[in-house]
């Protein structure tokens, strides 16, 4: 049965979510040769520059038209202006994203206008700059991420004639991930436009000279052919329909949508290959099979260390589905499954799975703390910033999402397909086990051999 | 947090400030403003957050943070801080940060203001205390503050308060009985040091605790000052055993790091002077320094003081600091979290220099650290096969 929580929504205690800015401009990290501005005081592009640069460990160049209070006052259109310039003396890109803050859209701020008004003036035909509505005060980084692909495909999307590539659309996954998945469609040997391709260019190999943006990510042009694939596998049960940019495709260009998991977990990354075999009508190759064969056995290996974990996963609602149905195949019990994110969906999805978690959305980690230690949760699975329960509450964390950044490699966390969530069980499992090693000689000296001192050897009254 | 949820996101639990008290202050408090929010005004709910908060913590003085928004919303913090305090009986303290008011030195000069709220004795006589001094600008990241009152209680002096390093609500109250303010992070905290001389007539002066120099320097300058012949003895003992057991440490990287060179970036101008005068005190030469708060006279002072052929920035974007470090042959960075990877993609060595070091880089123990982190990232093998054997 689904439990009621009710807490104050007065305030947030220590957030679970970060703004719809910061999500967006990952997207434009994935494309090629791209720079983004975000339209707004200076502080915001400094503090998610700070927060992407620790968890990518790459440095993160992100413009800012520093808005100050004459172009609060007045409007930050020369403000936006005198940024592009500057970007692209400095950077000469081939698309710019522009982003909207908090600051931007109280003050009814014309992105639009603005940017068409810039390229009329400087007579720039081709370069397209993409804008983005991303209030801080609207959803959080999750939807940040999805409207800014939206509008990517939006802008860029143009109908020619009919090909044969698939289009993949992924959520924010780490770079190996999305390494990995370019290796399964490759097994699979399937013709795709991946979006965005963020796994080159947020973990780039160390390079004799160092180069400011690359043509590494997805292709300009590959995206203005997206309409002519012949479906969308969109990685993305749980986002709106006003978000998904598949949805776009498939209502604007008739290109069918295929709305799936992310592909961590067994079923999930059957339901992927599956599909990929019934799009292309390809068979599903031996290696694969073999990979699939190695996961069910490390299942089989971890089961009953795994049968003693109760778990609380948080984060994005796509990644928090994901881990949730891991959890189930492997009888971790999820006793927390909660998203800073507002959404109906991500609960829908989850109940048929593990109908008596909490399942919490707008959370924060004070609620997700309180449930956690009332449930006995021993493993937390999420970000960094689950470090907090670490810390008061001793529940172990398996650093899951971005951001992290008390630890090294983020970025290189792989946790997709048969082989990534055969090592996303395995850091599970074995946080169990060293929990386990760490405190079962004492508690079962505490439970059979340890006897709290008799009442009768108190002096009544002391 | 009065605002949308990211400025507290971006905020929570980033510094390495430690206390020997509550740890309250490692917790993120927004109103986490919607959308509906900013069309009907954010007043009521600041209020209710504020109930809620010091129903539940048992708070005796709550800040509360403007963000852009609410600045251009019109929310009246003031007055929903001044029902809540007298609701409360506590004080609820209102600060105008606003993004858009203005870079980081104006944030910095609002929290100053409403700090000077705070400690405002009102009609209370200030009773002025012997050989007492607060400490400003220092946050007692990896428990630098607490390095530094322990030196001046062995000298004699007794520090009050740091601002805001470990401090208290009932200790800052205390701040205009002080008869000296030192001040080390200038960027943050001159502005009040100037107000306090002009409202409570506190003298003040800039210190340093960076480095071997300036940390004698500054003990010896902090003893003159009392003009007590006890205290300036005991501070030459100090400097003299703490200078005998480092010296020969330093000395020992020194000679591994002669002939490095070093690039800097940092918040303010007086930090940067320190670091060159640090950097010389293990070998090596800075070619590039940059801050983004500094003065015009700390600008004179480090031009003076740099070889010629260094390059002096002010504000620099990434690409600048990129162009100079590679031009001047640097082999390290010092500089904030978001530097690092720079500099490591470009094969340089890099020093966290910011508030999220885990280790105490002031002081005579700080000075070793330094040194040693120096080193320690310099001469890492790493670098041969970064830049092959025969090194860069």
């Amino acid at each position: 049965m689904e439990k009621e929580i009710i807490y104050s929504r007065n305030v947030n205690e220590n957030p679970c979510n970060m703004c719809m800015a910061m999500g967006g401009i990952i997207p434009f990290k994935g494309i090629e040769e791209s720079m983004v501005i975000i339209h707004g005081s200076q502080g915001c592009s400094t503090y998610m520059r700070r927060h992407i640069a620790e968890h990518f460990n790459e440095p993160i160049d992100v413009g800012s038209s520093s808005l100050n209070e004459k172009g609060t006052i007045y409007g930050g259109g020369d403000n936006l202006k005198k940024a592009i310039d500057n970007i692209i003396k400095v950077y000469n890109p081939a698309i710019i994203g522009v982003l909207t803050t908090c600051l931007a859209e109280t003050i009814g701020e014309d992105i639009d206008g603005i940017a068409s008004e810039y390229l009329k003036e400087k007579e720039l035909n081709n370069l397209p700059i993409i804008t983005v509505s991303t209030p801080g005060y609207g959803n959080t980084h999750a939807e940040g991420y999805w409207a800014a692909v939206k509008r990517i495909v939006t802008n860029l999307a143009i109908k020619k004639e009919k090909g044969s590539k698939v289009n993949i659309i992924i959520p924010q996954l780490s770079p190996a991930d999305i390494r990995e998945i370019k290796r399964l469609l490759q097994l699979m040997e399937v013709q795709y436009t991946l979006l965005p391709d963020f796994s080159d260019t947020l973990d780039r190999p160390f390079e004799r000279s160092y180069k400011k943006i690359t043509k590494d990510g997805t292709k300009i042009k590959d995206i203005v052919e997206m309409p002519d694939a012949v479906a969308t596998i969109q990685m993305g049960v749980t986002i709106e329909e006003n978000y998904s940019p598949g949805k776009y495709l498939e209502d604007e260009f008739g290109v069918p949508l295929y709305n799936t998991p992310i592909p961590i977990g067994l079923e999930n990354t059957d339901v992927f290959l599956s599909l990929l075999s019934q799009l292309t009508g390809k068979e599903v190759p031996e290696a694969l099979k073999q990979e699939r064969g190695r996961l069910l056995d490390c299942m089989i290996d971890s089961h009953k260390y795994n049968a003693q974990g109760t778990s609380a996963i948080f984060g994005e609602p796509e990644l928090v589905f994901a881990a949730t149905k891991m959890c189930c195949e492997n009888g971790i019990k999820p006793a927390v499954v909660a998203t800073g994110s507002k959404t109906a969906k991500l609960a829908e999805l989850v109940k048929p799975l593990c109908g008596d978690a909490s399942l919490l959305d707008e959370a924060d980690f004070v609620s997700i703390r309180s449930i956690s230690t009332e449930m006995k949760v021993n493993v937390a699975i999420g970000n960094s910033d689950g470090k907090y329960l670490t810390e008061k509450e001793g529940i172990p964390l398996v650093r899951f999402g971005f951001p992290i950044h008390d630890r090294i490699g983020g970025q290189r966390l792989l946790s997709v397909g048969y082989i990534g969530t055969t090592m996303f069980l395995d850091r599970v499992t074995n946080t169990l086990l060293e929990n386990k090693y760490n405190n079962y000689r004492k508690e079962m000296y505490q439970k059979f051999y340890w006897e709290p001192k008799k009442k009768t050897l108190a002096v009544p009254g002391s | 947090m009065h605002g949308p949820i990211g400025c507290a996101s971006y905020t929570w639990d980033i510094r390495g400030s430690l206390s020997s008290g509550s740890e309250l202050y490692r917790n993120s408090f927004s109103t986490d403003l919607k959308e509906r929010d900013i069309i009907f005004g954010g007043e009521k709910k600041l209020a209710k957050a504020i109930d809620e908060l010091v129903e539940k913590y048992n708070a005796k003085l709550v800040f509360v943070y403007s963000t852009c928004v609410v600045g251009v919303i019109g929310d009246d913090l003031e007055a929903v801080c001044k029902t809540a305090a007298q609701k409360h009986g506590i004080e609820v303290l209102p600060v105008q940060s606003s993004g858009f008011i203005g870079n980081k030195s104006m944030g910095y000069r609002a929290a100053c203001d409403t700090l000077l709220r705070l400690i405002d004795p009102g009609e209370k006589k200030i009773i002025k205390e012997n050989k007492f001094i607060n400490y400003l600008g220092d946050f007692n990241l990896a428990g630098e503050a607490w390095i530094i009152k322990k030196y001046l209680q062995r000298i004699g002096i007794d520090v009050n308060v740091a601002f805001t390093g470990d401090s208290s609500y009932q200790k800052l109250k205390t701040a205009p009985e002080a008869s000296l303010n030192i001040i080390q992070c200038a960027g943050s905290m001159y502005y009040l040091a100037g107000k306090m001389q002009e409202l409570y007539n506190i003298p003040y002066m800039q210190i340093s605790f960076l480095g071997l120099e300036d940390t004698a320097n500054s003990l010896r300058k902090i003893a003159a000052f009392f003009e007590d012949e006890e205290i300036m003895n005991q501070a030459e003992k100090l400097i003299k055993e703490e200078v005998f057991s480092t010296k020969p440490k330093i000395d020992f990287y020194r000679e591994k790091l002669k002939g490095k060179r070093a690039a800097v970036y940092v918040g303010g101008g007086f930090k940067a002077i320190s670091l060159i005068k640090q950097f010389r005190e293990i070998g090596i030469e800075v070619v590039m320094i940059g801050t983004q708060t500094g003065r015009k006279e700390e600008y004179e002072i480090i031009n003076n003081l740099v070889e010629d052929g260094t390059v002096v920035l002010d504000d620099a974007n990434p690409s600048e600091l990129e162009q100079f470090m590679i031009e001047k042959g640097a082999h390290l960075l010092v500089g904030g979290v978001k530097e690092r990877p720079l500099a490591y993609k470009l094969g340089l060595a890099f020093i966290d220099h910011n508030h999220e070091r885990k280790h105490p880089l002031s002081g005579f123990v700080g000075a070793v650290n330094f040194a040693q982190e120096v080193y320690s990232a310099v001469c890492s093998p790493v670098w041969d096969y970064v830049h092959g054997k025969e090194g860069s």
